[in-house]
C-alpha cells in the first residue's frame, strides 16, 4: 500500500479560516479553564479577535486566486468577498450577543438550555444572573463553517462545512432566556429539518459522484458540460440544490424559517438571517457556476421556478403576520427569491450583483433584528406587532431607525436595498429573463405593504397603554446599530467603491 | 450668472433646511416655521434667478452639471433644465412658501410635532426639484421614489380621520407604478449597453438610441404605468381622492399642484422622446384614458358631497386635458399642456387653499355645511369664486389659455378625442357652478334645518370670519397670477415653446 500523501496546504490563503477556527477552539478551552468572573469578557474578546482577524485576513488576501488542499478549497474573489462579509456580520452578531444592559438578568441567553421548559428549575433560570458563555465559541465555529462553505471546491468539503455551520446554529437557537418553550421548539425543529436537508445533500452528492466519478466541482463541471442532462446527474443536482436551498431559506424549503426565527434568541436570529444566508448563497453560486456552469440549461428552469415561488410565498404570507420576527422571516424568504434572480444573471454580472446584494441585505437585516432587541416588555422582547403602536412617540430614534431599515428592505432609493435590487434585476434583465424581473418588482411592491404596516403603526397609531418600553442599549448594541445604519445609507448613497470591489472579485476559480 | 449652480442649490438648500428644522429643540417651534419659510423663499429666489439667466433661444438644456455617481451602473448626478422643467420649478418654488403661509397657524396632532411637518415639507420640495432637474434617468427615478416618503408622512401624520388608509394607499399605488418603471429603466439601460457598448442613463444619449419597436412598447408601458398612476389617469386614479381629501391642506395643494404634474411631465420628458414609435402607436390608448378621465371624473365631481374629494376629482378631469395635449403631439397642443400644467397648479392650488380655509371655519368637509358663505365672509367667497372660475378655465384666467391651446392644437390631429373632451368643459362649468351655488349662496346652515353631522358646524358657524390678513397674503399672489397669466401668458409660452419643439422633434413629427 503506497503511503498516503498529505495534501499541500497554502497556509497563507487559509489564514482567515484558521484564525476564526483557532479562536473557536481556544474559546472551548477558555470555557473550561478561565474563572467564571473573567470568562464573559475573555470570550467576547476572543471571538471578536477571531472574526476581525479573519476580516483583516480576507482584505489582505484580496486578489488571491488559488486552489489549495489538493483541490478541495478554492480561495478566489467570491470566496474572499463572502468570507469577509461573513466575518464582519459575525463580529457584529457577537457584539449583539454580548449586550448586557437590556435584559434585567444581564444576558439574553439561558444558563442551562436543556432544562425542560415550564419546570421550577426553568423558572429560576429565567431570572438567574448566572451567565454562560458557550454561545461565543459556538458562533465562532459557525462562522468558521460558513467561511469554509463559500470556499468549498469539492462536494465533500462542502458537506463538512454545512455540518460545521449547522450544528452550532441548532444549539444556539435553543438558548433564549425567555419563552423557553418556543426556543426549544425552534431548536428541535431546525435540527430535524436540517438533518433532513443534510441527508438530501449527501444523497445528491452520492448520485453526482456516481454520474461523474468525482466530487471535485471542476471535474463535475467538465463532465456536466459534456453529458448535459444525464438523469443520474440531474437527480443528484436536484438533491444538492434542495439541501442548499433549505439553508438559504428558499420556498418551498422555507417552512422552518418563521418558527426558528421567532423562537431563537433575537441576536441569534440576526446572525442566522444575515450570515447564514450569505454562506448558503456562496455555496449555491459555487455549485451552480463552477460545478454546473457548463450545463446551465439544466438548472436555470429550476432556479427560475424557485425564485418565483420564494418571492411570492415570502411577500404574500408576510402580509398576514402579526409578529415582527415572523414578518422579517417571511421577508427573508422573499429576499432569498430576489437573490436567486441575481443567480440567474449571466456570468460575472450576476455573480457580482448577488454578492453585493448579500452584503447589503445582511447588514440591513442585522440592524433590523438588533433594533428588535431594544423593545421589551415584562416577558422579554416585545416582537408582537401590536406592541409597536405609537412607538415613534416613545422613542423617535428607534422608530426612525426601524423605518429606515424597513424602507431599505423594501428597496427604496438612497438605501442599500435599492442598489442591491437594481444590481440583481439588471443582471436578470441582461440575461433576458425580464418577466422574472417584473414578478420580482411586483413582489417587492406587495412586500412593501407589510414593511409599511410597521411604519404606519409606529408613526400614525396611538400607543397602547401598558405597551412595551424601549431599553437603552449598551455600547455593543449601539455600535451594531450605528454600523449597520451607516452601511445601509452609504451603500445606497455612494455604492460605487463596493460595487467595483464586487465586480472585480467576481471571478470563480475551480 | 450662469456659473451659479442654481439647480444643485435648489436641491441642497431645502434638504439642509429640513435637517436643521428637524434637529431644533421642541421649544423652538416658532423659529422652525420662520426658518422653513426663509428657506422656501430662498428656493423661490433661486428659481427666479435660474429663469432670469436662462436663454430660451439657447441650448435645450441649460445650467447643466454632471458628476459621476455610480460609475458601475453608468449613473451620473446630472442636472439641467429646459423650459418645461424650469416652468415646473417656478411653480414648485411658488407653491411651497404659499402652503407654508397657509399652515402658519396650524397645530400638530397629538402624536406628531410641527417641526416634523416643516421638515417633511422642505424635504418634499428638495425631491420635487430633483425630479424636474434630473437629466439622468436613474437620478430621475431616485427622486421619483424618494418624494413618496415625505408625502407619505405628511398625509399619514398630519392628515384627516382616514389618514392611515389614505397614506398607505397613496404609497402603495405609487410604489407599484415606480417599481414597474424600474424594470423599464433597467431595460433601457440594458438596451443602451448593447447598442452603445457601455450602459448609460444620460437622457441625451438615451434619446438617440434606435430601439426595436417591440421592445419600445414594453419599455413605454413600464414608464407609462408609473406616470398614469402619478398623474393620475382613469382607471389608476382611485388613490387621489383619498389622498387629496385626507392630506393636510399644504399636502393637498402640493399633491395636486406639483406632485401629480410629475406624471404628465414624465410623459412629455421621457415617454415621447425615448420611445417615439411606441408613443405614436400607443397614443390612441392613452388618449382614450385621458378623454375617459375628463368625462368620468367630471361626472363624479358633480356628485361629491365632500369639498376636498370634489376638488380632487376636478383635478383628475384636468389631467385628462393635459394628457390629451401631450399625446396629440402638436406644438400648440403640447405647449398648451405645459401652460395648463402651470396654471392648473396655481388654480387648483388656490381652490384647495380656499376650501381649506372654508373647512377650518365650518369644521366640516361637507359641501352642505358651507352654505351661505357669501353672506358672512364676502372676501373669502370672492376668492373662492375666482378659484372656481380659474378651475373651469374661464377666459381671462390662465387655465383658459392652456385649455384653449390644447383643444386648438389637438383638433387637427385627433378630432374625435378633442370633440369628446370638449364635453368635459361643459361638465366643468356644471360642477364649479354647482359648487359655488351650494357653498357661497343660500341661507347659512343655522337658519335651515340642521344637516346630518353638522351639529358642530352649526355651532362654529356663528364665529365664521372673513379672511385674516395672513390668509389674504397667502392667496393674493395666486389670485394675481391667475389673472396675469390669463391676460398676458406670452412670457410663459415663450419660455416653454422651444423645449416643446425640441421634445416633439425627438418624436420625429408634429412640427405644426
Amino acid at each position: 500500500m503506497p503511503p498516503i500523501q498529505a495534501p499541500d496546504l497554502s497556509y497563507a490563503a487559509l489564514a482567515p479560516l484558521l484564525f476564526v477556527l483557532g479562536a473557536a477552539a481556544a474559546g472551548v478551552l477558555v470555557e473550561a479553564f478561565v474563572p467564571r468572573a473573567a470568562r464573559h469578557r475573555t470570550q467576547v474578546a476572543l471571538a471578536l479577535v477571531g472574526m476581525l482577524g479573519a476580516l483583516v485576513g480576507t482584505v489582505l488576501l484580496a486578489g488571491t486566486e488559488e486552489v489549495t488542499a489538493a483541490g478541495a478549497l478554492a480561495v478566489d474573489g467570491p470566496a474572499l468577498f463572502l468570507q469577509g462579509t461573513i466575518a464582519a456580520l459575525g463580529a457584529l452578531s457577537v457584539l449583539l450577543f454580548s449586550e448586557r444592559a437590556l435584559d434585567p438578568a444581564g444576558s439574553a441567553f439561558v444558563a442551562a438550555a436543556a432544562v425542560p421548559a415550564g419546570t421550577v428549575r426553568d423558572r429560576e433560570l429565567a431570572t438567574s444572573t448566572r451567565v454562560q458563555t458557550e454561545v461565543y465559541p459556538l458562533a465562532s465555529f459557525a462562522v468558521g463553517g460558513m467561511m469554509l462553505f463559500t470556499a468549498a471546491n469539492d462536494l465533500l468539503v462542502m458537506f463538512v462545512a454545512l455540518e460545521v455551520l449547522s450544528l452550532p446554529l441548532y444549539l444556539m437557537a435553543g438558548l433564549a432566556r425567555r419563552r423557553r418553550l418556543l426556543s426549544q421548539e425552534a431548536a428541535v425543529k431546525y435540527f430535524l429539518l436540517g438533518a433532513f436537508a443534510s441527508a438530501f445533500f449527501l444523497y445528491g452528492l452520492a448520485l453526482v459522484y456516481g454520474a461523474t466519478g468525482s466530487i471535485r466541482l471542476a471535474d463535475i463541471g467538465a463532465v456536466a458540460g459534456r453529458t448535459g442532462s444525464e438523469p443520474l446527474l440531474l437527480l443528484g443536482l436536484g438533491l444538492l440544490v434542495v439541501g442548499l436551498m433549505f439553508k438559504a431559506g428558499v420556498a418551498p424549503f422555507h417552512t422552518w424559517t418563521p418558527d426558528v426565527y421567532q423562537g431563537a434568541p433575537t441576536a441569534v436570529t440576526a446572525f442566522m438571517a444575515s450570515a447564514t444566508k450569505v454562506a448558503a448563497f456562496g455555496a449555491v453560486l459555487r455549485l451552480l457556476y463552477v460545478g454546473f456552469g457548463g450545463a446551465a440549461d439544466t438548472w436555470r428552469p429550476l432556479v427560475y421556478t424557485l425564485a418565483v415561488l420564494s418571492m411570492v410565498v415570502g411577500a404574500v404570507l408576510g402580509l398576514t403576520q402579526t409578529d415582527l420576527k415572523r414578518m422579517l422571516a417571511y421577508s427573508s424568504i422573499a429576499h432569498a427569491g430576489f437573490l436567486l434572480t441575481g443567480v440567474l444573471g449571466v456570468d460575472d454580472s450576476g455573480l457580482a450583483a448577488t454578492m453585493f446584494y448579500l452584503l447589503a441585505y445582511g447588514l440591513t437585516t442585522l440592524g433590523a433584528f438588533g433594533l428588535l432587541t431594544l423593545v421589551r416588555d415584562g416577558d422579554g422582547e416585545a416582537s408582537a406587532l401590536s406592541g409597536w403602536a405609537g412607538l415613534a412617540q416613545r422613542s423617535p430614534v428607534v422608530a426612525a431607525l426601524m423605518t429606515f431599515f424597513l424602507l431599505a428592505l423594501a428597496g427604496l432609493p438612497l438605501t442599500s436595498g435599492f442598489t442591491g435590487k437594481f444590481a440583481v434585476f439588471r443582471a436578470t434583465i441582461e440575461a433576458g429573463a425580464w418577466p422574472l424581473a417584473v414578478v420580482a418588482l411586483v413582489a417587492s411592491a406587495v412586500a412593501a405593504f407589510f414593511y409599511l404596516r410597521v411604519v404606519v403603526l409606529m408613526y400614525f397609531a396611538e400607543p397602547a397603554p401598558g405597551g412595551p418600553t424601549v431599553g437603552v442599549p449598551g455600547l455593543p448594541t449601539a455600535v451594531v446599530l450605528a454600523v449597520t445604519a451607516a452601511a445601509t445609507l452609504l451603500l445606497g448613497l455612494l455604492p460605487g467603491a463596493v460595487l467595483d470591489l464586487a465586480r472585480s472579485a467576481a471571478v470563480l476559480v475551480g | 450668472m450662469s456659473d451659479v449652480p442654481w439647480l444643485l442649490l435648489m436641491i441642497v438648500v431645502p434638504a439642509i433646511g429640513a435637517a436643521v428644522v428637524a434637529a431644533l429643540p421642541p421649544a423652538r417651534e416658532a423659529l422652525a416655521r420662520q426658518l422653513t419659510l426663509a428657506v422656501s423663499v430662498l428656493v423661490l429666489l433661486l428659481a427666479v434667478g435660474a429663469t432670469a439667466s436662462f436663454d430660451p433661444a439657447g441650448a435645450r438644456f441649460q445650467h447643466v452639471s454632471s458628476v459621476d455617481w455610480i460609475p458601475e451602473f453608468g449613473v451620473s448626478f446630472a442636472l439641467g433644465v429646459d423650459g418645461i422643467a424650469l416652468a415646473m420649478l417656478l411653480l414648485t418654488g411658488l407653491l411651497v412658501p404659499v402652503v407654508i403661509g397657509a399652515s402658519w397657524r396650524d397645530t400638530a396632532p397629538a402624536n406628531a410635532s410641527m417641526r416634523a411637518f416643516w421638515a417633511w415639507l422642505l424635504l418634499l420640495e428638495s425631491t420635487l426639484v430633483g425630479v424636474f432637474a434630473a437629466t439622468d434617468v436613474f437620478l430621475f427615478y431616485v427622486f421619483f421614489e424618494a418624494m413618496l416618503v415625505p408625502m407619505y408622512f405628511l398625509i399619514g401624520s398630519f392628515g384627516g380621520p382616514a389618514r392611515r388608509y389614505a397614506a398607505v394607499k397613496f404609497f402603495l399605488y405609487s410604489l407599484l407604478g415606480g417599481l414597474v418603471m424600474l424594470a423599464a429603466v433597467i431595460g433601457l439601460f440594458v438596451v443602451s449597453e448593447s447598442e452603445l457598448g457601455r450602459g448609460t442613463f444620460a437622457f441625451d444619449a438615451l434619446r438617440q438610441l434606435d430601439i426595436d419597436p417591440g421592445v419600445q412598447k414594453l419599455l413605454f408601458a413600464g414608464f407609462a404605468l408609473a406616470f398614469a398612476i402619478k398623474s393620475p389617469l382613469v382607471p389608476f386614479h382611485t388613490w387621489l381622492p383619498d389622498a387629496g381629501a385626507e392630506a393636510p391642506i399644504a399636502g393637498s395643494v402640493l399633491l395636486v399642484g406639483v406632485l401629480d404634474k410629475v406624471g404628465t411631465y414624465g410623459f412629455l420628458r421621457y415617454c415621447l422622446p425615448l420611445f417615439p414609435d411606441a408613443s405614436r402607436d400607443l397614443a390612441p390608448w392613452v388618449l382614450t384614458l385621458a378623454v375617459a378621465g375628463v368625462l368620468y371624473a367630471a361626472l363624479l365631481a358633480v356628485g361629491q358631497t365632500d369639498l376636498k374629494r370634489l376638488v380632487s376629482y376636478t383635478s383628475i378631469a384636468h389631467f385628462g386635458f393635459i394628457a390629451l395635449g401631450i399625446f396629440a403631439a402638436t406644438t400648440e397642443a403640447a405647449t398648451g399642456a405645459v401652460v395648463y400644467m402651470v396654471n392648473h397648479g396655481i388654480a387648483t392650488g388656490l381652490l384647495f387653499l380656499v376650501v381649506g380655509m372654508v373647512i377650518s371655519r365650518t369644521g366640516s368637509r361637507r359641501v352642505a355645511d358651507a352654505r351661505g358663505l357669501a353672506e358672512t365672509a364676502p372676501v373669502l367667497a370672492g376668492v373662492f369664486l375666482v378659484a372656481g372660475l380659474a378651475s373651469l378655465a374661464l377666459p381671462g384666467t390662465g387655465s383658459f389659455v392652456g385649455e384653449f391651446l390644447v383643444l386648438l392644437g389637438a383638433f387637427p390631429e385627433r378630432p374625435v378625442f378633442t370633440v369628446v373632451a370638449t364635453v368635459g368643459i361643459v361638465l366643468a362649468a356644471l360642477y364649479v357652478l354647482l359648487l359655488v351655488q351650494r357653498t357661497l349662496h343660500g341661507p347659512p346652515p343655522d337658519d335651515a334645518a340642521p344637516t346630518g353631522g353638522g351639529a358642530t358646524a352649526v355651532a362654529v358657524r356663528a364665529r365664521v370670519r372673513d379672511l385674516t390678513r395672513l390668509e389674504t397674503a397667502v392667496v393674493a399672489p395666486l389670485v394675481a397670477l391667475v389673472v396675469v397669466l390669463g391676460v398676458y401668458p406670452q412670457p410663459l409660452i415663450d419660455l416653454v415653446t422651444p423645449a416643446v419643439e425640441a421634445t416633439l422633434a425627438d418624436l420625429g413629427g408634429g412640427t405644426r
